[in-house]
């Protein structure tokens, strides 16, 4: 302390030099920390690709299947129904599905399907709001929905509404359309939701 | 004055070690070699055909245990990319499935590849046939080590008294029948000189080295199963430690530099 | 910056708590390696506490399921097994620490006048985190975690009358079963953590009052500067913070290379017989208590008068380490300055202690069953020969040392039984050990000068 001579430089690269190792250890160290949140094996082969036989679903009817938890809608959709989507586009928000989020490459047409596969819509049953799983209303016009309702799913929980290519409509607290998720076809009749051409869901 | 009173301690120390020795069997070594995949896949093909009928291994999965012997099913675990990756890791899936899998769920498909190794048989039967239910052999790598395993996998041999009909000299009385004698044949204990030891009675399908190798393969399969982690964890040890001698030399430095000021 | 820090001092007294605890925290110059380890002490539980808490997100506390959880821990959560066995060689990592650190105290005379508190809290330290590894063992539900818990509990059972009532209330069943791990569950990850935290907490508040001892056992603070300011004290930050860096780098260095390169450690950290689930129904062939609890196991094992009074040595021989500083009253502290004859009295003390570890791993077989009859003997005298100590210059060692002798004659006598020929026959050589003891305590001092004389204690630290 008498001397004065301290090598001010020196200690500042010291403390800066063992600061950095320090660092890159301690954040190594937080790695498997960090990355205990994720996924287990467990939550992953339970979130494996769901396979669901589309012969039984008839005509207009929706079925839920369950995949990594959560309820995926898979609908049978009439003749009648397809020809109605267009008439809707002047009232969503994003009727051309551009936001790349809700939706795999091969979805994002008026149908939000696999192309020659248009009757079947996949989607994930869950409001893009507050995470509400929305309640499916097929019929036209009921009372409580107005005139111009041409079937699609309605939102307990704060009132969004889509229609039946998942769309949301403009004017609700809904900011994007329902998310169609990755899927393919194994066969004719058989679908599996989490895996395509490009591999398993992330 | 000090070290004496340290040479004292030790004397009094050394009866204690001289009796350290004594005690254990004699087991002679496994001689696994954890890395080598092929032996894994043996071993694991040998533990599914002949003794998952009773033990499972329901704390591991297909698809890890499929990528630590060298056949992921994973295609980001394949080491290759994009369609070259899809194809090892179809091919791998079809193998382990083929192969290992004879279970099934409860649609009667063969259980999924991510699915535990449980066993077939209901506990509560085996409990019936043999005494005591079959341990789950998650753990059994390190609860008895590898030498015990493969001794004890060629220590069966022909006792009467037995219900099973078979006795084992390193596990006495044991409740589990010799599943293996169609490979390995019958022993018999024989009295010598020296104690007791087996030799082949009747020849089984395999030759005494062959089974060795079977047994030492279905060792090297547990022993790993046992714990999955110590195949990668010395890897990031030698990462730690070399970290941790650049930080301890950047310290000392920063300690030295500082204490100048201290008389 | 110096804005910010106006605020909250304005607030909060963070300056100031800077300054009394590091930057203008007076410690001695000449620390040794002894110091090490009160600073890794703390690291360990800031270990244990963040692996402890991710173990908690994925562990199940219920007898069906535990076991398996801790192999999901181990297989199917990334990174797990980093992290269990972060927290399981901790545990171990953490006694060998704080045994380190109390034989620094223990050579350095660190107990005494003014530190007496800080070594009573310590020793509260050191029965809390025995009973936190004790909760802690239980949680992986293997049959040495069951067994083990089934021994140490039943140890309630010896205490006469109400014993068998307590060890049930404990359980909360009639044998080791799920609400015993739900409520050991409880305590090991919420109540004992609290408790340790705070009184850690109060250990470094007590040390801060009344300042470091050190090798020397000089007290610093008698000799200041003008400023007031103690001629041998150096601010603890930056010169010890700098120092116990290092030491904590040399200190991982180890951690880690057991957790990656052995974590079982031989079957010392992670006992093979936990690899297999509880078994009500099945005893492991060889049942020993984890390491660190194994000296007082032997002692427990050796006082075969009844199971109470075994329990009672066991507890005894832990209480007696906290009365260290009302049984030793010689005024010097450090060994340095004592008589050889205490030099060899601790040295002997500390070989008698691993000695006592050794044998609670070991099966019990008439040799080794009296060597620890012998060591726990030689354990309990080391506290009397430290009380005659007290007063070199007065003390009549030689008849100290035939009044001891005589006693454990005296206990040989009563426990020798000629038709127990293995027994017997280790009784007669074994007598060699704590009348060696003694002869090397109390009789070479009493007739050898040079092992009872005492050296001056310098004024200032010495180097």
């Amino acid at each position: 302390m008498e001397n004065s001579e301290v090598d001010k430089g020196r200690r500042r690269f010291l403390i800066g030099a063992t600061s950095v190792v320090g660092a890159v250890g301690t954040a190594a160290m937080a790695a498997p920390f960090l990355n205990s949140w994720n996924p287990s094996e467990r939550a992953k082969a339970a979130g494996a690709p769901a396979e669901v036989n589309l012969s039984k679903v008839q005509e207009g009817q929706l079925v839920r299947v369950i995949w990594r938890k959560k309820p995926v809608w898979i609908v049978n959709r009439t003749k009648e129904m397809l020809d109605n989507l267009p008439s809707n586009d002047p009232l969503l928000k994003d009727p051309g599905s551009e936001v790349a989020t809700q939706q795999p490459d091969y979805a994002k047409n008026p149908f939000r399907t696999r192309e020659g596969k248009e009757k079947f819509l996949v989607l994930i049953g869950i409001c893009t709001h507050l995470g509400c799983s929305p309640t499916y209303r097929p019929e036209l016009a009921p009372p409580d929905l107005g005139a111009d309702w041409k079937g699609g799913w309605y939102c307990p929980c704060h009132g969004s509404r889509f229609d039946l290519a998942g769309r949301v409509f403009k004017n609700v607290p809904a900011p994007t359309n329902l998310v169609v998720p990755v899927y393919s076809y194994k066969n004719e009749n058989t679908i599996l939701i989490g895996l395509d051409e490009n591999g398993e869901a992330a | 004055m000090r070290k004496k009173v340290i040479a004292f301690a030790a004397t009094l120390l050394l009866p204690v070690s001289l009796m350290a020795n004594s005690g254990g069997e004699n087991l002679e070594p496994a001689n696994i070699d954890l890395h080598d995949h092929k032996s894994l896949q043996n071993g694991a093909k040998y533990f599914v055909n002949y003794c998952m009928g009773c033990h499972g291994l329901k704390a591991s999965r297909y698809n890890r245990i499929a990528k630590d012997m060298g056949l992921p099913v994973n295609p980001k675990q394949t080491g290759k990319t994009g369609k070259e990756a899809d194809q090892v890791a179809d091919a791998n899936a079809k193998l382990i499935t083929e192969n290992l899998i004879f279970t099934t769920d409860e649609e009667g498909k063969p259980s999924s590849l991510g699915s535990l190794m449980l066993s077939s048989i209901p506990p509560k039967d085996a409990a019936k046939w043999f005494g005591a239910p079959p341990p789950d052999l998650s753990t059994v790598g390190r609860l008895r080590g590898a030498d015990w395993i493969y001794n004890y996998l060629k220590s069966f041999y022909l006792d009467p008294k037995r219900p099973t009909g078979v006795n084992n000299t390193v596990f006495k009385n044991v409740g589990m029948p010799h599943v293996l004698w169609e490979l390995q044949g019958w022993q018999k204990l024989e009295e010598g000189e020296h104690g007791h030891h087996l030799v082949l009675d009747k020849p089984g399908k395999l030759s005494p080295e062959e089974y060795d190798v079977v047994v030492r393969d279905l060792t090297n399969f547990l022993t790993y199963v046992g714990e999955p982690a110590q195949l990668v964890r010395k890897k990031y040890g030698v990462f730690a430690m070399i970290l941790l001698v650049i930080f301890i030399g950047v310290a000392y430095a920063m300690k030295k530099e500082f204490w100048k000021d201290i008389h | 910056m110096q804005g910010l820090l106006n605020w909250i001092d304005a607030r909060f007294p963070l300056t100031k708590v800077w300054n009394e605890h590091l930057a203008e925290y007076y410690a001695p110059k000449n620390f040794n390696f002894w110091y090490f380890f009160g600073s890794l002490a703390l690291l360990v539980l800031v270990i244990q506490i963040v692996s402890g808490i991710f173990l908690t997100m994925h562990y199940k506390p219920d007898a069906e399921m535990a076991y398996a959880s801790v192999e999901y821990i181990m297989r199917d959560v990334p990174g797990g097994w980093f992290i269990r066995y972060m927290h399981s060689t901790g545990a171990s990592a953490f006694f060998i620490v704080v045994y380190l650190h109390m034989f620094r105290g223990l050579i350095y005379g660190s107990y005494k006048g003014p530190r007496e508190l800080v070594w009573l809290i310590g020793m509260a330290i050191y029965l809390a985190l025995m009973a936190e590894a004790f909760m802690g063992y239980l949680l992986p539900w293997g049959n040495m975690s069951y067994w083990g818990a089934q021994v140490i509990i039943n140890l309630f059972n010896t205490i006469p009358v109400i014993g068998s009532d307590v060890s049930t209330w404990i359980r909360g069943d009639y044998v080791i079963a799920d609400a015993t791990l739900n409520r050991l569950f409880a305590l090991h990850v919420a109540a004992l953590p609290l408790v340790l935290v705070a009184l850690v907490f109060v250990h470094i508040v007590a040390l801060h009052v009344v300042g470091s001892n050190n090798p020397d056992g000089v007290e610093i603070k008698k000799l200041k500067d003008e400023n007031g300011i103690p001629l041998d004290g150096i601010p603890f930050h930056p010169y010890y913070t700098v120092k116990d860096i290092v030491g904590v780098g040399v200190f991982l260095l180890v951690f880690f290379a057991i957790i990656f390169f052995g974590p079982e450690m031989g079957g010392y950290f992670l006992e093979h017989a936990n690899f297999e689930p509880a078994n009500p129904l099945k005893t492991p062939e060889h049942i020993a208590p984890v390491w660190y609890f194994t000296p007082f196991y032997t002692v427990l094992r050796a006082v075969t008068l009844s199971p109470f009074m075994g329990t009672l040595a066991m507890f005894g021989a832990i209480v007696l380490l906290a009365l260290l500083p009302w049984i030793d009253g010689n005024p010097i502290k450090s060994w340095r300055y004592r008589s050889k004859a205490h030099t060899i009295n601790i040295l002997l003390f500390a070989a008698c202690f691993l000695v006592l570890g050794y044998l609670g791993v070991k099966p019990v077989i008439p040799m080794l069953k009296e060597l620890g009859t012998r060591m726990t003997e030689i354990y309990f005298m080391f506290f009397i020969v430290l009380w005659i100590h007290s007063k070199p210059g007065k003390a009549n060692f030689v008849m100290w040392f035939l009044i001891l002798a005589a006693v454990i004659v005296g206990i040989d006598l009563f426990r020798y039984n000629p038709e127990a020929t293995d027994d017997a026959s280790q009784i007669v050589w074994q007598w060699i050990f704590p009348i060696g003891y003694l002869a090397l305590t109390l009789l070479l001092p009493g007739v050898v000068k040079s092992f009872n004389t005492e050296k001056i204690v310098p004024e200032r630290v010495t180097s």
